[in-house]
């Protein structure tokens, strides 16, 4: 085994906060060692397609795989094998497979899983967060598959519009009352559930599912008050869970992900950051100053990029030793939290937290709901969440005026 | 540039590169110099369709 003073970087997590924060490091002039240990066997790859273009084409791992870059290229991938432990004295990782990984630095990158319902296994129910859930779903599409997606977030809905335009007949089931609700409140909710019925997807909302037919295959769903509706496949887009008990065993603060400050060190329950664990991804809850100091985990597409750039360099200059590592960690970082969805002709864009705004701090800026239109999000009178119906370069100044 | 979906992600890192006209439309400017190939890099890294390909 070697000694800690040899040892690679070690990241945990192989999908797109991993790999950015791999390449961030080499961007940042690191030349050590770099090993990246991961449960996916298929090297990173873009997960939004999987519920929208993609999933309404071929779906493989050519059509979404990113780039590889040259820099990166000597970059130690384990792939199939799972953290089950981590020791940060000691400063190792172990996987399932029994190896014990030493570390001179750690990157958690493990980000999170599909939550599922507690029921019976039961072909046809199905998740939708990696390629293998994409490639399997896919198959069921058929132009007379029947569909029930439970969940109306994001994830519910693009699944929803995509086995629509596939021909399904489609029954989107939701314990909320509007779709895409907390993110986007109830203006635009209820103008994407307007488009949605205009399509043929029905909606059964403040209702669940609470049991399933079928013997070798899913054939009904029954909700909570009875109704029951035959079904072919169950989506079940009800959130997730973030992959952090593999941590339990540390001193890391796991309260909704993994708290990190704003150089994304991993930050303990006594409040201590570690200049040798860095946060990076979906499962990273750290503070963001453009809004406020309060740490948050934030689920867009941007904020694997814009940590593992972070966490990277911050962490080349530790690594580097060179005196320059205070000044990277007081760097300012305030990423512009920014996200898309596409749904049948709509291509909604957004900037900023939404979810951040006064319940009456929602209001309409440009254009018509029913068209294209611009939404403004308040809180008190700072403008922090902008979204766009359509209308793509007219909501860039409203980016500026987030950014402050 | 068939996939990009004109998201205008691109334009923040690289404006001299790429524009967003008034119909929403991305414009590829001008080809990068070497100093603008890290503008390029971080350009692909915020490109949601994956749409942009750096040709040496
Ligand atoms: C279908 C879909 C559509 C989306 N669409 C959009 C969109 O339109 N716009 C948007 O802004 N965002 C979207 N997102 C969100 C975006 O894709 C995520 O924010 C991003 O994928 C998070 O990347 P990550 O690397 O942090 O985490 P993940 O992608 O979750 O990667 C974590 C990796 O770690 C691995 N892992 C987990 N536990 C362990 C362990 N113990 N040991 C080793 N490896 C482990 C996992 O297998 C996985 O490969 C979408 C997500 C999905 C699933
Ligand atoms: S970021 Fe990509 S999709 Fe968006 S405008 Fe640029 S090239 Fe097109």
């Amino acid at each position: 085994m070697s000694t800690p003073a040899e040892a690679p970087v070690v990241i945990v997590g192989g999908a797109m906060g991993g790999l950015r924060a791999a390449e961030a490091l080499r961007r940042a002039g690191y030349t050590g060692g770099v090993k990246v240990v991961g449960q996916e066997l298929h090297a990173p790859y873009n997960r939004p397609p999987l519920s929208k273009d993609v999933l309404s084409t071929v779906v493989t791992h050519e059509a979404v795989a990113f780039p590889e870059r040259a820099a990166t290229a000597d970059v130690d991938w384990v792939r199939g094998v799972s953290a089950t432990d981590a020791d940060l004295e000691a400063r190792t990782v172990t996987t399932d497979d029994g190896e014990v990984h030493p570390w001179k630095a750690l990157v958690i990158a493990t980000g999170l899983r599909a939550r599922r319902l507690a029921l019976p296994e039961l072909p046809g129910r199905q998740a939708i967060r990696t390629l293998d859930d994409a490639i399997a779903l896919r198959a069921q599409l058929t132009d007379v598959a029947r569909i029930v997606v439970l969940g109306s977030g994001f994830l519910g809905c693009e699944v929803a519009a995509t086995a629509r335009k596939l021909g399904c007949d489609v029954t989107i089931v939701s314990p909320s009352d509007l779709p895409i609700v907390r993110p986007l409140g109830r203006l635009v909710a209820g103008e994407i559930q307007r488009r949605h019925e205009a399509k043929g997807v029905r909606f059964r909302l403040g209702r669940t599912v609470e049991h399933l037919d079928g013997e070798d295959r899913l054939t009904a769903v029954a909700l909570d008050d009875g109704e029951r509706i035959e079904a072919d496949v169950l989506v079940e887009a009800i959130g997730s869970d973030c992959n952090s008990e593999w941590l339990a065993g540390t001193p890391l603060d796991l309260t909704d992900g993994i708290r990190a400050d704003a150089a994304m060190r991993a930050v303990s329950t006594d409040g201590m950051a570690h200049d040798d664990v860095y946060v990076v991804g979906d499962i990273a809850r750290f503070p963001n100053l453009m809004f406020d100091d309060v740490p948050r985990r934030v689920e867009h597409w941007n904020i694997p990029t814009d940590t593992g750039k972070r966490a990277g360099a911050v962490l080349a200059s530790w690594l580097a030793n060179d005196g320059s590592f205070a000044d990277a960690v007081a760097q300012p970082f305030t990423p512009m939290p920014s996200f898309w969805s596409n749904q049948f002709e709509l291509a909604l864009q957004a900037y900023g937290l939404p979810s951040l705004a006064d319940e009456d701090g929602i209001r309409l800026l440009d254009g018509e709901l029913s068209g294209d239109a611009i939404v403004g999000y308040y809180r008190g009178d700072r403008l922090v969440g902008v979204v766009g119906l359509g209308m793509k370069a007219a909501l860039l100044p409203y980016r500026a005026t987030i950014a402050g | 540039m068939s996939l990009c979906q004109n998201y205008g992600q691109c334009v923040f890192e690289a404006p001299r590169i790429f524009h967003l006209n008034d119909d929403d439309k991305l414009e590829h400017l001008a080809e990068a110099n070497d100093d603008e190939r890290d503008q390029v890099e971080s350009a692909v890294d915020v490109c949601p369709m994956q749409a942009i390909r750096i040709v040496d």
